[in-house]
């Protein structure tokens, strides 16, 4: 460890003001603040600091991350051989899993980081983590079958367009992740919804190729009920068989990446609300909110995706994952206690509004989110605005007293 | 009647090794004393040159804005030197102190019948007024305005800080007579905030003031929790917060009718070998009780006040004159801690349950230095400050209201209700490691500019 930083010392003058390598001081100050936590101390006010920063919040989302993007890897290579026909081990699926999403993970980044470190350069200011996070969510919530140059391109404009442009980490409107799915989702529909992007259906770099069983049927959940015709649909796996709830919960379905196993995104929710990261007021009230929704659709009940239980609803697409990891976005969310509870409600309510009644595509989460990032400012206005309603009265009868 | 009970949720004890021992060691008067104008709340003009002879009383410092208001020498000697920084600011007056102290008499006035212009000049012309702050603005308070409340806080709920119970313990006469002169310059009343367990019948049978229980997390001990609670600061409202050693010194005048500015020095930290308290005098050097008694082998910080709100002084600096404690903790900036964010940190404190010390809390307690653990961030979490901030006031929106120096924002969400030392455990807190008390200072300063 000494030698280490004694190697950081010796290279850091080349990374300062009037170096060889000047340019490059804040990817440096990156690398040298994720090596070594920064020896500045306190100028002013409180002289000692409670250890949290940024970088182990972000982790903390990270780890959190973690379940849902193995199993979305291993669920990758499951749906894979089972359009194929072939049984594997389960070593061979999650092989099959890592090798088709590794690639877009280091797209996102590179691609995303990149564009972040040039901003920091330009600012003069540290690299901030929120990237971190940004960057593995976006290829968690994609189709398998999106391109890598979509997605290069896709992180290029939300990092530029949905953050940069509003100040960086911390002052962005809209989820960066989220903006990027919405890119593509307006961008290059045909590759973002269908029965034909969810399955890798072809080999990936020559591994685990075949012929597509009869009966293959790509169509996530989802997708089958938004089309179906009657109001009783039987939900079928990609090779024809029936799937019921507990496949459901699993995430043994198609659908994005991660977002398919309930179960997964359930153990990263226990460590966010564990950890203090996420706040449990608005994951609860997405699915409140989304119950709610549900249950008043069923009253009506005329199609299969208003006969759809709370349930299911949740079990279902990507509303789970939303809730856990998108709505709970502190930036991009309410920030009053009080906003939360309406902020996450609503989402959990045009969720299932958007993907019950919007004719095109079955999902909702994606944009109700979005659209609740942008009302969240509004909400936490009347929240606050509440408050100084109460000073003001007091003020006033405290006036008319003397 | 029951006393007055003010229970709080919000806010953080944060524990700390190193609670000064209820032991005072007598430190002699030392030979050379310094004024730090930095120490008082006025803008320093002096009154002396190098070469005067002072008593104990004689005035050295006036305020700019109010020539009445004297910061007064604690002893008797000859100014040694003055010296000055930058822009000739006045860094301190170096008083070479006399053998024997003689003291500056004052007219004696009977306090009883006194009328609050009495008090007022009395007070004034010996130095007292300085400890006096008003609200808002937390400035010197205007001696031609008449408060509407008078607030004392003799529970400081920060962390290591001493004990207002044993340092008043000896000097119960001079307490009460302070806080009977102190009554008489409100029309309201004064409220005297009390630990909610404290058996101190010096405070809980005080006359002449209402006693109120503080029961909570720090910071309930900050003058803020009692004035929102019981007297709400509207705009144009005015309050005085009045310290605990300060309703003494004001005591201690009024009863012998000269200046008696030594104190009690509650020396705290986790460097410290033996915390301890130290009778000492305002403007001594705090060199006398740190020798041989910390543990120096690494860098440290000394700081006067507490750890959360305190000002760093240097090894050869003094206590600030309204300050009670002196807490040493570790500088920290030769310690380079490996991947920091990835580790468990068992050791280390958080409130965020992300590291897992607070797993292990009660059985280990966390070790601080002044790092400030992590880089500058604009504010990403939600929440933090709310929890630690005991007021009817959203932090985060009055914080970034500060930052942007935007004064009717400002206003309407509750800055006359707080001063910067209620942000300290948002400042504490926050994961992007903002200044905030230094946000909170200096959008009061801008405002006070621009409203006066």
């Amino acid at each position: 460890m000494n030698f280490l930083r004694k190697q950081v010392d010796k290279i850091k003058p080349h990374f300062e003001e009037g170096g060889k390598f000047a340019k490059l001081h804040s990817v440096f100050d990156g690398f040298e603040t994720f090596l070594f936590v920064p020896n500045q101390t306190a100028k002013s006010g409180t002289h000692i600091h409670d250890c949290i920063d940024a970088k182990r919040t972000m982790i903390t989302v990270l780890v959190a991350l973690m379940p849902a993007l193995l199993f979305g890897m291993f669920n990758i290579g499951y749906q894979h051989y089972l359009a194929i026909g072939q049984t594997v081990t389960f070593w061979d699926q999650l092989f099959f899993g890592v090798l088709a999403v590794l690639p877009k993970i280091v797209v996102s980044y590179i691609v995303g980081l990149g564009i972040e470190f040039v901003f920091a350069q330009i600012k003069k200011e540290e690299i901030q983590e929120g990237f971190l996070v940004s960057g593995m969510l976006i290829p968690m919530i994609m189709p398998i079958e999106t391109p890598l140059w979509m997605i290069g391109l896709a992180t290029a404009f939300a990092v530029v367009f949905g953050k940069e442009v509003f100040g960086g980490t911390g002052f962005n409107i809209f989820n960066v992740a989220l903006v990027t799915r919405a890119f593509l989702f307006f961008a290059y529909p045909s590759w973002m919804s269908g029965d034909e992007v969810f399955v890798r259906t072809t080999d990936t770099f020559g591994f685990g190729g075949g012929t597509l069983v009869d009966g293959y049927s790509g169509a996530t959940p989802l997708g089958e009920i938004a089309t179906a015709t009657t109001q009783q649909v039987h939900l079928t796996a990609v090779n024809g068989d029936p799937i019921g709830l507990w496949e459901m919960f699993v995430g043994l379905i198609p659908g994005s990446i991660a977002e398919t196993s309930v179960l997964a995104i359930l153990l990263g929710a226990a460590v966010l609300l564990f950890t203090g990261v996420a706040s449990w007021k608005i994951m609860l009230s997405v699915f409140a909110g989304g119950t709610a929704m549900a249950l008043l659709f069923n009253v009506f009940g005329v199609n299969a995706a208003m006969s759809l239980t709370p349930l299911e609803h949740i079990l279902l697409g990507g509303f789970a994952f939303g809730a856990v990891f998108m709505a709970t976005d502190p930036v991009t969310g309410a920030r009053t206690e009080k906003g939360k509870w309406i902020y996450g409600f609503l989402i959990g309510v045009f969720g299932i509004l958007i993907r019950v009644l919007n004719p095109g595509y079955p999902e909702g989460m994606m944009l109700a989110i979005l659209l609740m990032n942008m009302f969240a400012p509004l909400i936490d206005y009347f929240v606050v605005e509440g408050n100084i309603k109460r000073r003001m009265k007091r003020v006033k009868s405290t006036v008319i007293k003397a | 009647m029951m006393a007055k009970r003010i229970q709080t949720k919000k806010g953080l004890d944060i524990a700390i090794e190193g609670k000064p021992k209820l032991n005072t060691v007598e430190l002699p008067i030392p030979d050379i004393i310094k004024i730090i104008p930095d120490h008082y709340p006025i803008i320093p003009k002096l009154s002396v040159r190098v070469g005067d002879k002072l008593e104990a009383g004689s005035a050295v410092l006036f305020d700019k804005n109010n020539p009445d208001i004297l910061v007064t020498s604690p002893v008797s000697g000859e100014v040694l030197a003055i010296n000055r920084g930058e822009r000739r600011k006045i860094l301190d007056i170096t008083i070479a102190v006399d053998k024997t102290i003689s003291y500056k008499s004052f007219d004696s006035i009977d306090w009883k019948k006194a009328t609050a212009d009495n008090i007022k000049t009395a007070l004034l012309e010996s130095g007292m007024w300085t400890y006096i702050k008003q609200r808002p603005y937390d400035c010197v308070a205007n001696p031609a305005l008449t408060p509407k409340a008078i607030f004392i806080s003799t529970y400081d709920s920060a962390p290591l800080a001493p004990s207002y119970e044993y340092i008043v313990k000896e000097e119960a006469v001079a307490f009460q007579k302070g806080v009977d002169i102190i009554a008489k310059l409100t029309a309201g009343k004064v409220y005297l905030g009390v630990k909610a367990n404290s058996d101190c019948n010096i405070f809980t049978e005080a006359k002449n003031v209402e006693v109120v229980r503080l029961d909570g997390p720090h910071p309930v001990g900050n003058p803020s929790v009692m004035i929102q609670q019981l007297e709400p600061m509207n705009k144009g409202n005015i309050m005085w917060t009045i310290s605990l050693q300060a309703v003494l010194f004001i005591g201690r005048f009024a009863t012998t009718g000269s200046v008696n500015f030594t104190k009690k020095v509650a020396l705290s930290g986790p460097e410290v070998r033996m915390p301890q308290y130290y009778q000492t005098i305002v403007g001594a050097g705090i060199e006398d009780m740190i020798k041989d008694n910390v543990f120096d082998e690494k860098h440290l910080r000394y700081i006067s006040g507490n750890v959360l709100t305190g000002t760093k002084i240097a090894l050869d600096g003094c206590v600030a004159a309204a300050d009670n404690q002196v807490t040493v903790i570790a500088e920290g900036d030769e310690v380079h801690e490996m991947i920091g964010w990835g580790m468990p940190r068992f050791n280390k404190f958080s409130v965020s349950r992300s590291y897992f010390s607070w797993l292990l809390r009660n059985k280990i307690t966390p070790k601080f230095d002044a790092r400030i653990m992590g880089g500058k961030r604009a504010i990403i979490m939600s929440g933090e400050y709310d929890n630690v901030f005991p007021f009817d006031i959203f932090p985060e929106y009055l914080i970034k209201a500060m930052i942007t120096k935007d004064i009717d924002r400002m206003e309407v969400l509750g800055i006359y209700e707080v001063i910067p030392e209620d942000f300290a455990l948002c400042e504490f807190v926050c994961t992007s490691k903002l200044e905030i008390q230094k946000i909170a200072q200096e959008a009061i300063d801008y405002m006070r500019q621009e409203m006066e």
